[in-house]
């Protein structure tokens, strides 16, 4: 177990989502919501997805369909970046995995 | 410990992996199923000395003994009964063209779950039991079954039923294809994922007998063995589709489709590692 502590600890960073500085408009949305797509996609053809990023997303949709567009925004922000850390690990591991293989 | 591992993962709102790229030196590979089955059984019987070694296939009730009485009780009167009951009764029962699963099996299907998965090089992949059941409803013009509900739980729950006792038998037959799914499987299985960060190895190899929330968690040697398994958590019998699918959504990762080519050679892979271990499926979980 100590050792998935330290690599967690060493390979996890806590990016707060930046709080919005102005307010988010529907056409922000509209390119974070894409931006998150593509992504979550992207992690989806490396089949790697993190449920995470799926409820962010559906999050995202929700807001905006309430006409709350700055959490649209955040939660489509945040989605990309779990996304993009699901691409990230799976790059990582293509050959990390055999660290941890019973050898 | 596991607990808390989880539990400050779970706390991340948002996690970004940043790799300090860890470089360690892994040797040159040749893919050798026989050397990884030896160094697989030595790592589990030399970390847990007093466990004999068929007992692995209980899983969590190898690992503590509290758990191993509750076992024995629980086999007198076994919560997965009324799944095998319904599962020899489909197994016998004709389909409309009068066949049944008998004529789809070698040995018409009795005392074989210990072949399974294996690889097929007509098909050129590894065929599950679960997948076999279902190609031969399909080849019969039935509906197959979900692969996660209780008909093909009850379908492997009798099949293995008539093999308990009888050691994994799984081979790797002498084709490039059945190597690579094997490496596959292998890969997968070390392979972490999900935004927990964790491979099927953290639990299953690093963190066996460790409590996560409830539950004792299974040692990786012989995790198949005892499936399908009865858990009071499901209420009800869950597959080795439904297990994988589940373990994948733990991590916060979103699990593939059943019997998916990951899964079936994760299955392949992790069957092979468990050769000479003899079938005690079906299983009961608390
Ligand atoms: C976060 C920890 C975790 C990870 C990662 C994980 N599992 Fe599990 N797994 C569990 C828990 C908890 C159980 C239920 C308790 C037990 O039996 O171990 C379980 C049970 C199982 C079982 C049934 C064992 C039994 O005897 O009841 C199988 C098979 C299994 N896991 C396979 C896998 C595979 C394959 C992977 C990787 C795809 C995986 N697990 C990843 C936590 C995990």
């Amino acid at each position: 177990m100590r050792i998935l502590i330290s690599a967690l600890a060493t390979t996890m960073l806590i990016a707060a989502v930046a709080p919005a500085l102005a307010a988010s408009t529907e056409a922000d949305y509209k390119a974070a919501y894409a931006a998150a797509e593509s992504a979550n996609n992207e992690a989806g053809k490396l089949r790697n997805q993190w449920t995470t990023a799926v409820s962010a997303l559906s999050a995202a949709k929700k807001a905006a369909e309430a006409g709350d567009f700055d959490k649209a925004t955040a939660e489509a922000k945040k989605s990309e970046q779990l996304s993009k850390a699901a691409i990230f690990q799976t790059n990582e591991q293509k050959e990390n995995w055999k660290q941890m293989e019973i050898r | 410990m596991m607990r808390s591992v989880l539990g400050s993962a779970l706390g991340l709102v948002i996690a970004a992996l940043t790799f300090g790229a860890v470089h360690t030196a892994v040797a040159a590979d040749t893919t050798n199923p026989e050397a990884d089955a030896k160094a697989f059984r030595k790592f589990f019987t030399d970390k847990f000395p007093k466990v004999k070694f068929d007992d692995f296939v209980n899983g969590p009730y190898s690992m503590d003994e509290g758990l191993y009485q509750q076992w024995k009780e629980k086999e007198e009167f076994p919560p997965y009964e009324f799944a095998l009951d319904m599962g020899k009764e489909l197994f016998a029962k004709p389909f409309k063209n009068g066949k049944t699963f008998a004529d789809c099996f070698p040995n018409k299907g009795i005392g074989i779950r210990q072949n399974y998965p294996y690889f097929d090089e007509k098909q050129g992949k590894v065929v599950t039991l679960e997948l076999a059941i279902n190609q031969c409803l399909e080849s019969n013009g039935e509906k197959p079954y979900s692969y996660t509900k209780d008909e093909m739980a009850a379908v492997t729950a009798y099949m293995a039923f008539t093999s308990r006792g009888k050691p994994f038998d799984i081979k790797i037959p002498n084709d490039p294809r059945a190597l690579a799914a094997y490496e596959n499987g292998k890969k997968y299985f070390y392979t972490r994922r999900g935004q927990l960060n964790f491979s099927c190895a953290s639990c299953h190899v690093q963190s066996p007998g460790e409590r996560i929330r409830a539950e004792v968690l299974a040692p990786a040697i012989g995790i198949l063995n005892a499936m399908p398994i009865y858990r009071s958590e499901w209420g009800g019998m869950g597959t080795i589709s439904r297990r994988f699918t589940s373990c994948n959504s733990q991590v916060r990762g979103v699990p593939l489709n059943p019997q998916d080519d990951e899964y079936r050679d994760v299955e392949y892979y992790l069957s092979y590692v468990s050769n000479g271990l003899p079938i005690s499926g079906p299983g009961a979980r608390p």
